[in-house]
């Protein structure tokens, strides 16, 4: 199968989720109500259910899983680490204490964007706080310095969520922590507005950069050989994704394995270089966090599990077979 | 014509007590064959990374093509070299084809596609190193010969007009380090700029047709290989007594130049007591 193929089968498979996403929930819809609910012709609940609730939950959802999985990509490309994620670099601890702090320090009174800015600020100083160790250290960046450092800030992130929470009074450690565990149940088309603002360059610099991702994954004196200019592209690289995370986690919370798990996927699947990668990665995290969201709000209704359980009850499984699978 | 040519060139990594490279004057000449030798240490990876523009010297100049290589953007200098560096490991799996169509890249940039003229360098890089059968084949199921013949066949889909290898033939068995040497030739033959780091001596003396020799960041002797691998210039600069004997052939390079390390007391061998007693 040609590759432009199998994106176009991907994207048909991530826009049947979208579809599915909003068809399931406590009102079933028919595909026709859910065309109507989107031309705004139905009658005004279903209308309201499919504009304001599901399309927005699911396309949030769609750009959140596709974001992930291109900057988890990315991130294991530059660190040449299978086991790396986008949250590799502290970016989910450096937003959990910016929602954190502005939720135990606001209590009720902190909206949704509050939080969310707040996340995207504490994002960016985790982002910037790495790079500043890991480039304090020798003349170039170091990937395993970076990589340490980025474990290190998070460890201490982690630790100031935990102070914070201490004197948090009960309502607001609840919060706290629905906004730790990841949620797309906020979703609003303003948040995603915000969101694509992000999403769509930075997925255009990566697909740019993604040769130059191909040569680092086999080796920086490689790609420097084959025409690659080492030091700015990884720093471009490191930049763009970790914007993309912390755009993403600003919005949803921290949403675990769609950035680790969907890259290996398509890489067991089909192989190949970034330039197939990285498209399709997206295409496939957008598929699968959807479908993810839709299982969680909807199994064990009217409670919705936190999203980021679905995604490991459904990845880790589906990864071990695929491991199991190669090794055969 | 002239490839490199480097005019005192001196290089000292930050925090080094001494200069890897100090003040370096050599010429690569275009179309042969030049191997560069010398002891762990003596500055040979360094000065292929000062070549390649990798490094930027402190002082002195290196010219590719006649032009400072500073001046070289990074992909122009990958459609003019094509590099075989000394160790790589893929991150991630992949296939012999896939490996060597990375050689394609500097042509292509960001965004063009792979076209006909590309698939074809691919593949006449393929047979031209023999891993044609190979190509299918993922990287880690590949012998260490194999995976070597793989990376110079990515050097060559860049069609360069030079190639630079840093040890290509470590760690292979004698006959796909022959194999290797034998291609070698070949390509400097076709008209290919050969420039090679290698500890091989004795296959240096063989396939290159001028040899420099490093010792501590300087040049000990550079010239033909019969100037260069000399029993005075080898036993100073690797500290180790030798005899040199010319090869016995047959083949087109019987005659040259070849290194036999010693055992380690001089006196235990009677030809060269013998030698160094006419000598004096």
């Amino acid at each position: 199968m040609k590759p432009a193929l199998r994106l176009l089968l991907l994207a048909l498979a991530a826009a049947l989720a979208l579809l599915v996403g909003v068809r399931v929930g406590a009102v079933p819809l028919s595909v026709g109500e859910v065309l109507d609910g989107v031309r705004g012709t139905g009658d005004a609940a279903t209308v309201a259910i499919v504009r304001r609730l599901r399309l927005p939950r699911a396309v949030l959802a769609a750009l959140v899983g596709g974001g992930l999985a291109a900057s988890g990509a990315t991130f294991q490309a530059l660190l040449r680490n299978p086991l790396a994620e986008p949250y590799i670099m502290g970016v989910s601890g450096g937003a959990a204490v910016g929602a954190v702090l502005a939720i135990v320090l606001t209590g009720s009174l902190a909206s949704g964007g509050i939080v969310a800015l707040c996340a995207f600020a504490g994002a960016l100083a985790a982002v910037l706080l790495v790079f500043r160790i890991a480039s304090s250290v020798g003349r170039a960046l170091d990937t395993r310095i970076l990589l340490l450092a980025g474990v290190v800030v998070g460890a201490f992130f982690n630790a100031c969520i935990l102070l914070a929470l201490t004197f948090a009074d009960a309502d607001a450690f609840r919060s706290a922590m629905f906004w730790i565990m990841g949620s797309l149940s906020g979703a609003t088309w303003r948040s995603i507005g915000v969101l694509a603002a992000v999403f769509v360059p930075a997925i255009l610099l990566l697909f740019a950069l993604a040769r130059s991702l191909d040569l680092l994954a086999v080796g920086e004196e490689t790609a420097a050989a084959l025409g690659t200019r080492v030091e700015r592209t990884k720093l471009l690289a490191y930049g763009v994704a970790s914007l993309l995370t912390a755009a993403s986690v600003a919005v949803s919370g921290v949403i675990g394995f769609v950035g680790l798990v969907v890259p290996h996927v398509v890489r067991m699947l089909w192989g190949g270089g970034h330039r197939f990668l990285l498209p399709a990665s997206v295409l496939l995290g957008a598929a699968f966090l959807v479908l993810a969201d839709t299982l969680a709000r909807t199994v064990a209704a009217p409670t919705e599990l936190p999203v980021g359980v679905v995604t490991a009850f459904v990845g880790v499984p589906f990864f071990v077979y695929l491991l199991r699978r190669r090794q055969a | 014509m002239t490839a490199w040519s480097c005019r005192g060139v001196t290089f000292r990594y930050p925090g080094a007590p001494r200069a890897a490279v100090h003040e370096v004057s050599l010429e690569v000449p275009a179309g042969s064959c030049t191997a560069v030798l010398g002891p762990n240490g003596s500055g040979k990876s360094t000065l292929l990374r000062l070549l390649l523009g990798l490094l930027s010297p402190a002082q002195g100049s290196v010219l590719l093509g006649g032009r400072p290589v500073g001046e070289w953007r990074r992909d122009e200098v990958a459609r003019a070299v094509g590099v075989v560096p000394q160790g790589e490991e893929a991150a991630f799996p992949m296939t012999v084809r896939e490996l060597v169509a990375m050689g394609r890249y500097p042509h292509l940039g960001a965004w063009r596609r792979e076209g006909e003229a590309d698939r074809q360098a691919v593949e006449r890089a393929l047979r031209r190193c023999d891993v044609l059968a190979l190509a299918g084949r993922a990287l880690d199921t590949l012998s260490g010969g194999e995976k070597q013949r793989a990376r110079v066949a990515r050097a060559l889909a860049q069609e360069p007009a030079a190639l630079a290898l840093d040890e290509p033939t470590a760690a292979l068995d004698v006959s796909h380090e022959m194999a290797i040497f034998e291609l070698l030739r070949q390509l400097a033959q076709g008209g290919t700029t050969v420039l090679l780091v290698t500890h091989s001596l004795n296959l240096a003396a063989r396939y290159a047709h001028r040899l420099v020799l490093m010792d501590g960041g300087r040049i000990a002797a550079q010239g033909a290989p019969g100037e260069v691998l000399t029993r005075e210039t080898v036993e100073r600069v690797y500290g180790w007594p030798v005899r040199v004997v010319p090869h016995a052939g047959p083949g087109p390079d019987a005659g040259a130049p070849q290194v036999v390390p010693l055992a380690g007391d001089p006196s235990l061998d009677p030809a060269r007591a013998a030698e160094d007693a006419d000598a004096a």
